[in-house]
Parts: structure tokens; sequence; C-alpha cells
């Protein structure tokens, strides 16, 4: 490949700002042909058996050495995430469950709190009814049995007045007419006047 | 690179002989001491990369496990489950490049990629290979290949001669793709690295306007680090491409 000036001065245009000068300094560029393209050099052609050589290393050395230990690390850390997450899931089922066994636990324990309330508050409705019933009949008791006291007493205190109302209507009888009057016809009379004023 | 009022531009790929008569008498030069340098280079990295076998990768074992993540899903994806079986030499392709594209970026180094004789013969192997597993893959069938299927028969002799032809270009395509890619990027720098040394010599003027050649080498360093990586790429992409043709039944 012989190298111009001008096939430069387009790059140097292109590129530099002080390409005049640049024009001005870069004198003829000489090359002696590419050596790549030399193929009478043995050293061009060496180059594809050593190279050979170093590649067909490079290739077995990774091949049987380099990236299995890569892959090895890589496995290793995916079966270790893959191992955690099933760890996880798996504990994630078993707190589901206790979550779920804790609610059911929670319901039949308030179930059962309401039961025993009901059933306690029926029984002290059921004792307190039948205590007021039974208090009920015990006053009811007491006042009839004080009513029959009240009517006896009445009855008694009206027998006890009858002998102190003929003695009075008789002394009254005999301040008035000045004689004694016949005690019969005074109790007939007070037993008279006592059932008009009974009624 | 400069020498005196001419700029030798080819003398970089020039071969010299390594260990004196010795390296001549065994055609070794200093481009399979690169390729030495470059195969051992990219080894150690993966050696020291993945020494930690860490679960949670470093940055050195994060940065091997990306290439080699990298270069198998190009494979897989490319070439499909058989992939796996050429995971190793699409990766040793990929990195034998690289590693030389890259190692020729280094100043006073040599770039053995930017020889005809090494793209060819990497370019070759890729063919042969692809050969070799299309014909233990489909057996004759792989010669139906240079008839396109649907195509009118009497057409065949027309088409048959271009099918074989562009087959056969492809080691040609694929070699001095890499080789005049790799020639170009390093004509330049010594190109612009020549511009700087002569504007030097102009004096304070010189001295000044030598920074635009200057920074042109800088940009180009940036270029050809894109160049490198793309190249190698492209190779390996293209042997999949290959590969993929070859087991495809």
């Amino acid at each position: 490949m012989r190298l111009s000036v001008t096939s430069f001065r387009r790059v140097v245009l292109a590129g530099a700002s002080c390409a005049p000068l640049l024009l001005a300094a870069a004198p003829e560029a000489h090359a002696a042909g590419m050596p790549q393209l030399d193929f009478s050099n043995p050293l061009v052609t060496g180059q594809v058996v050593w190279g050979g050589v170093v590649f067909l290393f490079f290739y077995l050395a990774l091949r049987g050495w380099a990236l299995p230990k890569v892959d090895a690390v890589l496995q290793n850390r995916s079966e270790r995430i893959a191992g955690d997450l099933d760890q996880a899931r798996a504990a994630k089922v078993e707190a589901d469950k206790a979550v779920l066994e804790l609610r059911e636990t929670k319901k039949a324990a308030a179930a059962e709190a309401q039961a025993h309330l009901d059933a306690v508050l029926e029984h002290e409705r059921a004792s307190a009814a039948a205590k007021l019933a039974e208090i009920t009949e015990r006053l009811d008791g007491e006042i009839a049995r004080a009513e029959a006291g009240v009517v006896a007493e009445r009855e008694r205190a009206l027998q006890s007045l009858r002998p102190i109302a003929v003695d009075v209507a008789e002394s009254l009888v005999e301040r008035l007419i000045g004689a004694r009057a016949d005690r019969a016809v005074v109790e007939a009379a007070v037993a008279r006047a006592t059932a008009q004023t009974a009624h | 690179m400069a020498g005196g009022s001419s700029i030798d531009v080819l003398g970089q790929f020039e071969l010299h002989p390594v260990i004196g008569g010795l390296g001549q008498a065994l055609r070794l030069s200093q481009s399979p001491i690169y390729m030495a340098i470059a195969v051992c280079l990219v080894l150690a990295f993966l050696y020291y990369g993945m020494k930690p076998k860490a679960v949670v990768p470093g940055r050195f074992q994060a940065a091997a496990e990306i290439c080699y993540e990298f270069v198998r899903n190009l494979a897989v994806d490319t070439i499909g489950p058989e992939g796996v079986a050429f995971f190793p030499f699409i990766f040793a392709l990929f990195f034998f490049i690289l590693a030389g594209n890259y190692l020729g970026l280094l100043p006073f180094s040599f770039t053995f990629t930017s020889h005809i004789a090494v793209t060819f013969a990497l370019a070759m192997m890729v063919f042969l290979v692809a050969i070799i597993v299309s014909l233990k893959v489909q057996g004759l069938k792989f010669f139906a290949h240079f008839m396109p299927a649907g195509a009118p028969v009497a057409l065949a002799p027309l088409l048959v001669p271009i099918e074989i032809l562009s087959f056969l270009s492809r080691p040609v395509s694929l070699s001095i793709r890499l080789f005049a890619n790799m020639v170009a990027g390093h004509v330049m720098f010594d190109i612009f690295a020549s511009f700087v040394i002569m504007l030097a010599g102009l004096g304070f003027v010189g001295d000044v306007l030598a920074v635009g050649p200057l920074v042109i080498n800088v940009a180009l360093m940036g270029l050809e680090l894109l160049v490198g990586v793309l190249q190698a790429y492209v190779f390996a992409i293209l042997t999949c491409i290959y590969l993929r043709e070859a087991v495809a039944h």
C-alpha cells in the first residue's frame, strides 16, 4: 500500500483545523509495500503455525479448565438461589398455615366464649326470675297475712268497742233520763247502730 | 515512525525474529509472542477473577462472569441449544481477537490481528469447522443449501454458482474485515503521531498546532477501543451464524 499525501490530506482536512500548515509540513510519504503481504518472508507464514499452536492451547485451556470453573461458580450460585427460594416458599406456606390455624382457633375460642357467656346469662336470668317469683310469693303471703291481721285486729277492736259503747250508751241514757236503761235494749240499739255504721 | 521527511506507516507491521537465529529458524517472530501474551492475560483474568468463587461476586469476579455470560448468551442465542457445545470455541475466538486488538493499542506493542495471515487462518478455521459440522449434522443435504429452496429449477445454473461463490467468499470477507480495520486504525495512529513530530519541528507555532493531531490521536484511541471490541464481536457473531446454519436440520 503506497500512501500518498493526497489520500491523507482528506483525513487531515476533515480532522484538523491546522490543515494548511500540516500539509506544508507533511512531505512525501513512502512505504515499501505491506509487510503483511510479503509471503516470501517465512515469519509471515510462521505466524499461522505458531498461532495455531497458541490458539489450540487457548481453546483446550478454556474448555478443560477455565470455563468449567466459571460454570461451576455460576451453577453453585443458581442452585443456592433456587434452594433459598424453595426454603422461603416453604416458610411462606408454613406461615400461611399457621395464620389460618390461628384464625380458626380464634374463631372457635370466640364462639366458645360467646356460648359460655350466653349460658351464664341464661342461668342468671333464670335464677333472677326464680328469685323474683319467690320474693313475690313471699311478699304476697306476707301481704295476705298482714291484711288478715289487720282484719282480725279491726274485728277485735270492734269487738272490744261494743261493751264500751254499750256502757257509754247506758251511762248517757242514765244521765239523760236519770234511770238505768235495760241493758239488753241498749245492747240491741248499739248493735243496730254499729251495724249501720259498719255498712 | 517518522524518519526525516517521510512517514513510514507500515514499519509497525514488520515482523522481526525473536531470540536471534533460533527465532529465524523456528519462524518465531514477535507476533506469536504477543498471541501467547494475549492468551495468558485472558486465562489469568479468568483464573484470578474466579479465584474467590464467591456467591456474591466482587468486581473482578463479576467482570469475569459477565465475559462468560456475554459470550455464552451470544453462542446460545444465535446458534440455539447446540451452541453450548461451540461455546468454548466462540469464547476462544472472541477473546483471542479482542485481546490481540487491545494489546496492539499499547505503545510499542504489536497487533497480530493486523496480519492477514493470522486473520485468514482464523477465518479458514471457522470456515472448515462450519463445513465439518454441516457435513456431520446434515450429511449430503448440506449441498442442497447451494440451491435456494423454492427457486425455479431453470435458474439453477445461475443460482448455484452464485451461492457457491458467496459461500466461498465467507472466509475472505471475515478475514479482510478484521485485518483492514486493524491496519487502518494503526496507520491512522501513525500518521497523526508523525504530524505531531513534524509540526514540533517548526518551532513555537508548530508546537501549538501539534496539539491538533495529538487530540485527534486521543480521539482515535477511543475509536480504536470501540473498533477492537466491535471487530471481535463481529467475528464471533458471524462464526455463530455460520455454525447455526451448520447445525440447522
